[in-house]
């Protein structure tokens, strides 16, 4: 499906039997005299966690906020679910938007809202079901991203800030997305509940069959739950692919993170233990 | 692969067989078919309860999410409720792990309090007062608190933050001067040509010079300039301070060592209590010039004579009395915008909150206050 573009590695990604669910083509994007973004081109196929790396200002949150229709494009097109979302009537538009859940960097819960209203948001507004069966799902999906039913009633203000991004993941998920976006999701978390997150992540993907779309800082969480990897650098994909190959590559920046001083450690560690594939831990609830 | 609204809607169909019977489901059992999702699963437990034993086929299910998994979970808890076993058929693998994370359990809703209407007005009725009780408590243990932390400034000049202060000025009293002035000037406009009209039925016109000279310089203009500033200033302040409470700014003040009051609160509370009276002489002087204006214009009272009316009518303490109550008026505008500031928690709505009942408490204390200046004067004949 990808047509033979100018790919960073090209050969590593063309799979003509994969379908393709976002797939961004020649992107530009810049605001006043920068340009942030220059000719970027990425794919992310249907039923995988695609990681996306990227030093701090590289411009990982604009990608994310392009694809998402948040910031417009100076060039270059978004094929989403593969339909040109410009072209969308808004009608449509709507219906492909209610396919997809994002969880922001910071929540962004509406904290006028309990957890359990900030859930029920997307289900009040799009589909006609009773209240009962509402608060029913909203307190699975609390139950499903493992906060407990307490926190149902509280507001965002209250929550901690491991609890925030789990309940914007319930909200993300509220209305069983086939497409996930998540912007650094275990920032701001501590390394065990960074790594319980993860774990979650890769349940819900595998139970849900979701197709995941992750922006992270964490080494962690792309050797543990990522398929491929896409890194970003000088407004372009320098490289995508399993992260083997990735590990392989002689980009500067690519070295620099996977073998520096903190990279290194874990890339070392990780390479002993080659052979043991990462499965999802089982859920224990 | 089709986005628009749902083309194989959940259904489900009965064969009776004599093993035994056989529900056998299709279409979308997703939430993207709404009420007829919840419709479709009512459906099951209605057909199966006669049976005892029953077979959910699943082979016809085209897809299946959290809600269609677990609306069926529940529709086979509420048979085995009413008695009637239930096996699963030809469930896709993808669809078991669905299933399973969606068994059903109950959900028990937190116990709500329910109490009677007077028994809630009631209790709302001392809450508030209460309420009020503490804020005034609180008020008054600010004051004291700013007042001790002037003492020590005053004891270490140097630890005095000028530049701030001079900032707060310019914020407060500079760029309001427009505005002031604009207000100001309608208003002495207004009080004259009322003036103007009313005493002209009793061939008294000229007293107008008297009546807008009286009462802009006692009251009008601290007024009408309080209640902008508390508006204007008063507002700013408690978001600037919300704001670095919210971003725990304030904290980091704390761990520093520095006091929030002397840092943050004395350069706009003291900011305040220097711009009001220059704003107020400001104000009298604007108003005075629109009701002379006016009287020019609408009661043929030249300027001359307005000045030689205007200067029978007023003495010097006609505009002390304004002057005067200035500064009381934007230390209460003050505290009240900081403390509602530093009150504010976590979230932005809070901040709203907190903004909007400055603003309404600082209007309505410096009507209080000029109210009890308007008893003091009067009582000391000044
Ligand atoms: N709305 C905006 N206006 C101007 N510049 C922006 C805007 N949003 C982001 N940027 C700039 O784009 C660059 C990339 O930002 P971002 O995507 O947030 O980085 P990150 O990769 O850390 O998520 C940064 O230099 C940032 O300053
Ligand atoms: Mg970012």
């Amino acid at each position: 499906m990808s047509s033979p573009s100018t790919y960073a590695d090209g050969a590593a990604e063309r799979r003509p039997n994969r379908d393709v669910i976002i797939s961004v083509r020649d992107l530009v994007i810049g605001f006043g005299d920068v340009t942030i973004v220059k000719g970027l081109n990425l794919d992310v196929f249907r039923g995988e966690v695609l990681g996306v790396v990227g030093g701090s200002g590289q411009g990982k949150s604009v990608l994310t906020r392009a694809i998402l229709g948040l910031v417009p494009a100076r060039g270059g097109a978004i094929r989403i679910f593969g339909q040109d979302r410009d072209a969308l009537a808004p009608a449509e538009r709507r219906i492909l938007e209610q396919r997809w859940g994002v969880l922001f960097q910071n929540g962004a819960l509406f904290s006028g809202l309990t957890v359990k209203q900030n859930i029920q948001m997307p289900m009040r507004e799009t589909r006609e079901i009773s209240h009962h069966l509402m608060d029913e799902l909203a307190m699975l999906k609390l139950e499903l991203v493992g906060l407990p039913p307490d926190a149902a009633d509280k507001l965002p203000s209250e929550l901690s800030g491991g609890m925030v991004k789990r309940a914007a993941l319930a909200r993300a998920l509220a209305l069983d997305p086939e497409l996930v976006f998540l912007d650094e999701p275990t920032s701001g978390l501590d390394p065990i509940g960074a790594a319980e997150f993860d774990e979650l992540i890769g349940t819900l993907q595998q139970t849900l069959g979701l197709t995941v779309f992750m922006v992270t800082h964490d080494l962690d969480s792309l050797y543990s739950i990522c398929d491929r990897v896409a890194a970003l650098a000088e407004g372009r994909v320098i490289a995508a692919g399993p992260l083997e190959t990735l590990l392989e590559s002689d980009h500067p920046w690519l070295k620099a993170y996977f073998h520096g001083v903190r990279g290194g450690r874990l890339t070392a560690a990780r390479m002993e233990h080659k052979d043991e594939e990462w499965k999802p831990a089982p859920t224990t609830r | 692969m089709t986005v628009a609204a749902i083309e194989r809607p959940p259904n489900l169909t009965r064969q009776s067989s004599p093993e035994g019977a056989r529900l056998s489901l299709s279409g979308d059992w997703t939430l993207v078919a709404s009420h007829r999702l919840e419709a479709a699963a009512a459906r099951i437990v209605e057909e199966a309860s006669r049976d005892r034993m029953i077979i959910f086929d699943l082979a016809q299910v085209s897809r299946l999410d959290t809600a269609g998994a677990w609306l069926i979970n529940r529709a086979r808890h509420e048979l085995a409720r009413r008695g009637v076993a239930v096996a699963l058929e030809h469930v896709r693998p993808e669809y078991s792990t669905l299933l399973e994370e969606a068994h059903y359990r109950a959900f028990e809703a937190p116990a709500r309090p329910r109490f009677k209407l007077v028994f809630v007005l009631l209790s709302d009725l001392g809450e508030s007062t209460v309420g009020a009780l503490r804020e005034f408590y609180r008020g008054v243990s600010f004051l004291g608190e700013f007042v001790a932390s002037m003492i020590y400034v005053a004891q270490h000049p140097k630890r005095f933050r000028f530049t701030a202060l001079v900032a707060q000025i310019e914020l407060i009293c500079f760029r309001s001067v427009p505005i002031i002035v604009l207000i100001n000037v309608l208003v002495g406009g207004i009080v004259a040509q009322q003036g103007i009209f009313q005493l002209l039925k009793f061939g008294a016109s000229s007293y107008t010079v008297s009546l807008i000279g009286i009462l802009v310089l006692r009251e009008l203009g601290v007024l009408l300039t309080s209640i902008m500033i508390a508006g204007r200033s008063g507002s700013a302040i408690t978001a600037c301070l919300g704001s670095m409470k919210m971003r725990e700014e304030v904290d980091a003040l704390l761990v520093m060592g520095l006091s929030p009051m002397e840092v943050l609160i004395a350069p706009r509370v003291l900011g305040l209590v220097i711009a009001l009276p220059i704003l107020t002489f400001v104000a009298d002087m604007a108003a005075l010039f629109g009701g002379m204006i006016v009287s020019w214009w609408y009661g043929g009272i030249s300027p001359v004579a307005f000045a030689s009316l205007l200067k029978e009518a007023i003495a010097l303490h006609t505009f002390l009395v304004g002057i005067i109550k200035a500064p009381f008026m934007a230390l209460v505008i003050g505290l009240i915008a900081s403390m509602d500031g530093l009150e504010t928690k976590g979230s932005a709505e809070s901040l709203g909150q907190q903004v909007t009942s400055s603003v309404v408490k600082s209007i309505f204390m410096v009507i209080v206050m000029d109210g009890l200046f308007a008893v003091f004067f009067a009582s000391i004949d000044y």
